[in-house]
């Protein structure tokens, strides 16, 4: 061959290998209403950044009739790019390609881009659309699986680590997902699960719709496998690079300050808590007084609703973001909650990005349920990783901090750097109508008018204790502070935790309560 | 304001506070006592054969029933000593999970 006629048949392998599953399987693609692996890398980087890698790779498969099927990039597109101008890591499985299934050509593309991605401190986004394992190729899928899955867990707290399901994503697959940091989902297009509705059909006799059983919906909301929920693609690639925008690159860097903002002015903090404590407010409002550009990203939105977390920026400074929710559950720590602040307060942690905690919590939530699924190990969880984060740990206390609640959300005793309470704020081991039932029983149970004596010792405990300065007397708070004061004690609180440098015990690693 | 949007009350150990709930906490299933003399079946299956019938006095660990489920000949046994009060299946009958199978005295 002639040196053009080199390039010429280079150009034609091109074009051939990156048509994928071919016209016929695009267009079934997209009739699903779902984007190709290509369209899709493409809308999430930066225009033409994208650089691909292993495009003639091919499986090696020989049994089953395999050995004639040509399976163009083995159904996996790996690669590197940019958002933002920041480098990343990407690989997205290519449904037109044998249904996106795993064999293990497929899956050494993507440890290969994985350990790029290690070694190169540099985010790494996974895009999952795929039928599963190929069975043709037996145990050396689930090798192909079992590789990526250590992968996942070699990068964890060194690079952030992102999933995308945009197609089906079943069986031994939904590991590696579970291993990341978060998870996106998209209404009508994701579907997790272990085992399928007909497997659930025929072991259980459940009659169950695959949207019902691991659509979008229900794992952002019930299972809370799934960080993010968006109704389209294209939603779902806008919040990725919003998320990505928070986040540094890896461990050993922190996430790029900006020029800070103050919030916008419309949020007057004293005007949106209720004076009573059991009425709800929305405690995003209040993070939305308190964060640059009022821009606040919230993760697990729908899942656990009675925390809730997410990032902002404070003094153009990414932040880590966990507060109790009122509005819903009246803010209590039940076990998804726990879960849900608890690992993420490890991410925060683990890449260097300050916690600030607004604590509103009653306590814990009372019910068999709860207590059968474990709220005592799951809870424990919160305890651990707030003591275990060394990153700047500011707490503000809005009003309820009462019993066990009030430890496990950042106390002073964790080692919160810094406490801050408002004037509302009621810091007491337990609620004064509990406590006084408790401490007054016999006053209460002898009296003419028990009704009345309730009353009146449940205002004598609320007096004497619902209030910061119990716990201030004892140097449990920092400070007291009025609610405008807060973001500015919080920016000075971030400037002087700077170069914190806080270390623990030598050990191999903890043994958290998992 | 969809149904969860609305404000309800949670009783907590401080009260009644109001709030809204979420959609899992209203789907919790409320705690049963489990009752040793009601035998249910703890997966569907299939009645294989019944090796007793109502007055039997049964010792615990007897057979009272074979129900064959994912591919396997399940012996289900009396939990306890007893009389049996009722068998409530047939063999070659289906159950569905937590269907009452036997009832002891």
């Amino acid at each position: 061959m002639s040196f053009m006629q080199r390039i010429v048949d280079f150009f034609s392998r091109k074009s051939t290998v990156t048509k994928g599953g071919g016209d016929k399987a695009i267009s079934k693609q997209h009739a699903g209403g779902k984007m190709t692996a290509r369209e899709r890398i493409a809308a999430l980087l930066d225009p033409d950044s994208f650089h691909e890698y292993d495009l003639f790779v091919e499986h090696n498969c020989q049994d089953f009739g395999m050995g004639d099927k040509e399976l163009h990039a083995d159904g996996v597109i790996t690669g590197s790019g940019t958002i933002a101008g920041r480098p990343v890591c990407i690989y997205a499985q290519d449904f037109t390609v044998a249904g996106g299934s795993l064999g293990i050509m497929h899956a050494r593309k993507i440890t290969k881009v994985m350990d790029h991605a290690i070694n190169l401190g540099i985010p790494i986004i996974g895009i999952n659309d795929s039928g599963g394992a190929r069975i043709q190729e037996g145990v050396n899928s689930l090798a192909g699986y079992g590789e990526i899955f250590y992968r996942n867990t070699l990068a964890s707290g060194v690079i952030p680590q992102i999933s995308v399901i945009l197609g089906p994503c079943a069986g031994g697959a939904v590991y590696s997902p579970a291993l990341t940091d978060f998870v996106f989902v998209v209404d009508n297009i994701s579907k997790m699960f272990i085992t399928g509705p007909e497997v659930v059909k025929t072991v259980l006799g459940e009659e169950i719709s695959m949207e019902d059983l691991g659509g979008a919906r229900v794992q952002a909301e019930i299972s809370g496998n799934a960080h993010f929920f968006a109704k389209s693609e294209q939603e779902c690639f806008a919040q990725i690079k919003q998320l990505f925008n928070y986040l540094p690159s890896n461990n050993r860097q922190k996430a790029a300050a900006i020029a800070q903002k103050k919030p916008k002015a419309s949020y007057k903090i004293e005007n949106l808590v209720p004076k009573d404590s059991k009425v709800p407010f929305d405690v995003r409002d209040i993070v939305r007084a308190l964060v640059d550009d009022s821009e606040f990203l919230e993760v697990y939105e729908l899942f656990a609703p009675n925390a809730v977390i997410g990032f902002g920026r404070i003094n153009g400074e990414t932040v880590g973001i966990i507060c109790n929710q009122a509005l819903v559950l009246a803010g209590v720590l039940d076990i998804d909650a726990s879960d849900k602040i608890a690992r993420f307060v490890r991410f925060c942690d683990a890449f260097s990005i300050p916690l600030l905690t607004l604590m509103d919590i009653p306590g814990y939530l009372p019910g068999s349920d709860q207590e059968h699924a474990g709220v005592i190990r799951h809870g424990a969880k919160v305890l651990y990783a707030y003591s275990e984060a060394t990153v700047p740990k500011i707490t503000v206390i809005l009003r309820k901090a009462y019993g066990g609640g009030y430890i496990a959300m950042c106390s002073n005793h964790l080692r919160a750097d810094f406490v801050f309470a408002w004037p509302t704020a009621e810091i007491a081991v337990m609620g004064p109508e509990g406590a006084a039932n408790i401490i007054f029983r016999s006053e209460i149970l002898a009296a003419e008018n028990p009704d009345e004596m309730r009353k009146l010792k449940v205002k004598e405990y609320t007096d004497k204790f619902a209030n910061p300065y119990v716990a201030a007397s004892q140097g449990y708070v920092d400070a007291v502070i009025s609610p405008e004061e807060t973001r500015a004690y919080i920016v000075h609180a971030l400037e002087v935790t700077k170069n914190k440098n806080e270390t623990r015990p030598a050990r191999k690693h903890g043994t958290p309560p998992f | 304001m969809s149904e969860q949007d609305k404000l309800s009350q949670i009783m907590l150990e401080d009260g009644a506070y109001s709030t809204r709930l979420s959609r899992k906490f209203m789907m919790r299933k409320p705690y049963e006592k489990n009752d040793p003399r009601v035998i249910k079946a703890v997966i569907p299956g299939v009645i294989e054969s019944i090796a007793v019938a109502a007055g039997k006095k049964v010792r615990h660990g007897d057979t009272l029933l074979i129900q064959e489920a994912m591919k396997m000949h399940n012996r289900i046994k009396a939990p306890h000593d007893g009389q049996i009060k009722a068998v409530l299946v047939t063999a070659g009958e289906k159950v569905v999970k937590g269907q009452i199978l036997i009832e002891l005295e």
